[in-house]
């Protein structure tokens, strides 16, 4: 019987494999193609960035003083559309999913390589497109190009802006597609359904939202552009059409659109609460279920935005159920974290610090989402910044923050070295103290009948706005401080080896950062999810070695 | 290769089955039926000849669950999508 | 103590993309990608048919008078057409799978025809709109609505003009499909002409095959919805 020797790790990774432009820019591994995502992404956030830079100057006088009115409305709508198509959107599938799912699963890459590559350049050209009519003039209809004021009145480029949205659309289809169809058909020998990790199962989750939604918000901007260049349509009620039927389309794909950002932010959670609580996640079923009724859930409440708009009350008496309905899932994976993190053995390493700050910020966002969802109060807070500070925190305070952490989490397996943690604890925690300065005073300004998209207000509100803005320019700082610290740690950070947190994940088992195949041989997995085993068992330092556990 | 060969019978008989379809919504669509039954037999005819397409020429007949799974849900996603729209459009006029 | 390592010795297929273990996995991925793709187009046709569904049912009038005007004939020889080339298609994937290359080009070239075919009729279809002055807004400018129509009392001429909006949204979409489905054919047609597929290997054939059909079932439902919906209403033929 030959004994097998594990392969002595190279020190080729996907970095070094090839050099030079062309073998970036036509890669067909799934890991540096999450790469030209993270730098593409990080440019169009400090765009989306600077336009909310500028929303905050404007408010903090009660006068228009800043911006005129009409540059104003643009500001604010460029800042929603670059933040939600080409930052959240993408943001968390397109880097960690694209890296970390092949990794996971144990194959080489996803199922298709050269549509991944494809997305890519999509994602490029709708941008490319929409920074165009940015800068051509821009769009004020805001994000969500209600007509008739976008089909008719609107003097602004929203076709240009649409077709860049819409050409999007397509990268993250295929996205969706190739997470699916790999999820499916490649996980390695041994890795079942049930032994997945929870990143997995709501990445899985994100992408049936991406494909069932994603189409239908393409046919509304298809319908929308030709409304407005051929001067007849659907939506005119001048011709017997209904404006709030563009409602219902559109946002029957950007309800599920908010679960598409926020799902692989939870998926991320998951990762880091059980990993650094040295825990398996208290009910990993219920969790990976969570996710697949957050998606089926998520395409049954889209009416709660159209509430006052006109729609039917019996309409909206459905929806409002939904909505209540709806956060159940969601809850169930707070209560979850919560009971995985209750007596665990927690190390507070940075990744950590974003975890906890978004149990506790995405509760707010949620608990104020019921506010909202409940058709009596949702008349008074429709259309105030109660809304925006809602769903900035399930978007900041949720979204970005997993991001962030999962970022930080696996750093040392993507760039192979480790990020500076005491500057690391340091920003996560300016940016959970500029978070909420910036959005808890919107709740009170919302509650008190302060309209979203206007920049006059009545005086008695600037205190409140000072505030915010105060600290939207501390949630700036730090921001932009792992944007320096990731950088330099690529080429000045400690060295990472394989397994630099000591975990059990499929991912760690590689070298960092991984070889081009990802693995040197196909693993067979015969251990489950969140399996920890006493340090003195895990040494993977940089080699592949099988870690089952010898159960007595 | 374990997938099942559809023989050239079957998909002659599904593509006579399918011209005939055609015809009979053609002369059915010219007779007067009570109420909205012109629109339910003119969908039926429909549903039936997608079926056929789906099942034969797709091969989802002898395809695994999961692509029956797959088929179910995209019809099942655009029935969401058009109830819950239209029950706020047929129910505009009740209040 | 279990294995942990599975040491791959396959000799693989040319047609076998490296990241897939066996040629019978690359299949499976390759099927439910297609049909992963099909549920996109399922929901994209569906904003249009639900757009269909709530103006139809608010004018049925003014949609039967519109629809009246469409051609019958014409309609009803392109829905045969095109089921007579998911019939070629079909039997060109079933050539593949029992290695009549011959055969399989042939279909395809079919195939390709048909659908050449069905856009010419409709081209001539479109042809005919443009001369009634039946389309809508300011899609061809300088050439507005303004056919010459009989309107019973209480049918507004403008419901008449979303009902040929929707017609020519809902068939332009399809004939872009079909374009790009024809585009897809010739691709296939030849790298048949050069051999390429075999029982071994005919995946993209038949998941070519798979969206071919998809943009047949839609024109199945295109057809009763937009040309015989008023024609029990005394509507005459053509």
């Amino acid at each position: 019987m030959e004994t097998f020797v594990p392969p002595v790790p190279s020190r080729i990774n996907y970095l070094n494999a090839q050099y030079g432009l062309k073998s970036w820019l036509l890669t067909k591994d799934h890991k540096r193609i999450a790469l030209l995502y993270l730098g593409s992404i990080s440019v169009f956030f400090l765009i989306g960035g600077l336009y909310a830079m500028f929303i905050r100057l404007e408010l903090l006088t009660p006068q228009a003083d800043l911006l005129q009115s009409t540059t104003y409305n643009k500001v604010f709508t460029q800042h929603g559309i670059i933040m939600v198509f080409f930052f959240l959107i993408p943001s968390i599938p397109a880097t960690l999913g694209n890296f970390l799912i092949p990794m996971m699963i144990g194959a080489k890459d996803l199922a298709f390589p050269r549509i991944n590559l494809l997305s890519w350049y999509i994602y490029m050209l709708g941008g490319i497109v929409t920074i165009y009519a940015l800068l051509a003039g821009g769009v004020d209809t805001g994000w969500t190009f209600y007509t008739p004021f976008s089909t008719t009145f609107s003097n602004s480029y929203v076709v240009a802006t649409g077709l860049g949205i819409f050409i999007n659309g397509f990268s993250s289809i295929l996205t969706g597609l190739n997470f699916i169809v790999t999820i499916h058909t490649m996980r390695a020998p041994g890795m079942t359904w049930f032994r997945l990790p929870l990143f997995i199962w709501s990445h899985y989750a994100t992408s049936l939202i991406m494909i069932l939604g994603t189409p239908v918000i393409a046919i509304t901007i298809l319908l929308l552009a030709f409304e407005r260049l051929a001067h007849i349509g659907i939506f005119d009620p001048a011709v017997g059409g209904d404006p709030i039927l563009f409602q219902h389309l559109f946002w029957f794909y950007s309800h599920p659109a908010v679960y598409i950002m926020v799902l692989p932010g939870m998926g991320v959670i998951s990762e880091l609460i059980a990993n650094f609580s040295r825990k398996n996640i208290f009910g990993y079923s219920f969790v990976a279920f969570s996710s697949l009724a957050i998606a089926v859930f998520g395409f049954l409440v889209w009416g709660h935005h159209l509430f006052v708009a006109g729609q039917s009350l019996y309409a909206g008496m459905i929806f409002s159920f939904l909505s209540f309905a709806v956060a159940i899932p969601s809850a169930i994976k707070v209560f979850n974290w919560t009971a995985t993190l209750y007596k665990a053995s927690i190390s507070y390493d940075t990744p950590m610090l974003y975890a906890l700050g978004f149990i506790g910020l995405f509760t707010i966002g949620g608990m104020t989402g019921l506010f909202v969802a409940a058709l009596a109060t949702d008349v008074h807070l429709s259309d105030t910044y109660f809304v925006v500070a809602h769903f900035h925190y399930i978007m900041v305070g949720g979204t970005l923050l997993a991001y962030l952490g999962g970022l930080h989490y696996w750093w040392p397996k993507i760039s192979g070295r480790m990020y500076p943690e005491g500057w690391g604890r340091f920003a996560a925690l300016i940016i959970f103290v500029g978070f909420h300065l910036t959005f808890m005073p919107q709740f009170i300004l919302g509650y008190m009948g302060m309209p979203r998209r206007y920049h006059v207000y009545p005086p008695e509100f600037q205190v409140l706005h000072v505030l915010s803005t105060a600290g939207a320019s501390i949630l700036g700082v730090g921001l932009l401080i792992p944007l320096v610290y990731l950088i330099w740690s690529m080429r000045y950070g400690k060295i990472a080896e394989g397994n630099p947190w000591h975990l059990p994940g499929l991912e760690w088992r590689t070298q960092s950062p991984p070889p081009t195949e990802n693995f040197e041989y196909t693993p067979i997995v015969t251990w489950e999810a969140y399996e920890f085993a006493p340090p003195e068992e895990m040494q993977v330092v940089g080699k592949f070695r099988n870690e089952v556990v010898e159960r007595s | 290769m374990s997938e099942h060969i559809v023989s050239r019978n079957v998909y002659l008989i599904i593509f006579l089955s399918l011209m005939v379809g055609t015809a009979i919504t053609v002369v059915a669509a010219f007779q007067d039926f009570p109420g909205p039954m012109n629109v339910i037999v003119a969908m039926t005819i429909a549903v039936v000849k997608a079926t056929l397409v789906v099942l034969y020429f797709m091969h989802v007949r002898y395809s695994s669950r999961l692509i029956w799974v797959i088929v179910a849900s995209a019809l099942f996603w655009m029935g969401i999508l058009f109830a819950l729209t239209l029950s706020d459009y047929w129910t505009r006029g009740w209040l | 103590m279990a294995e942990s390592y599975a040491v791959e010795h396959e000799a693989s297929h040319p047609g076998l993309q490296h990241h897939f273990a066996n040629m019978e996995q690359q299949r499976e991925a390759g099927t439910l990608g297609m049909w992963v793709f099909l549920v996109t187009e399922i929901m994209f046709f569906g904003g249009m048919f639900l757009a269909y569904t709530l103006y139809r049912s608010k004018y049925p009038e003014a949609f039967a008078v519109a629809s009246n005007h469409l051609d019958i004939k014409l309609g009803a020889v392109n829905t045969a057409v095109l089921i007579l080339s998911s019939l070629t298609m079909a039997m060109a994937v079933f050539s593949t799978q029992i290695g009549r290359l011959r055969a399989q080009v042939v279909y395809l070239a079919l195939t390709i025809v048909l659908g050449l075919v069905f856009l010419g009729i409709k081209a001539v279809e479109y042809h005919e709109k443009y001369v009634d002055h039946l389309i809508p807004g300011t899609l061809i400018p300088g050439n507005p609505f303004n056919p010459h129509l009989e309107l019973p009392t209480g049918v507004s001429m403008r419901h008449v003009e979303m009902f040929y909006w929707i017609y020519f949204a809902m068939t332009g979409m399809h004939a872009v499909h079909m374009v790009i489905g024809i585009g897809i054919m010739s691709v296939l047609l030849y790298f048949a002409a050069k051999g390429r597929f075999s029982p071994e290997y005919h995946s993209p054939v038949e998941v070519s095959g798979l969206y071919w059909h998809f943009v047949d079932i839609v024109w199945i439902f295109l057809f009763p919805l937009l040309y015989l919906l008023g024609r029990h209403l005394g509507g005459h033929a053509g």
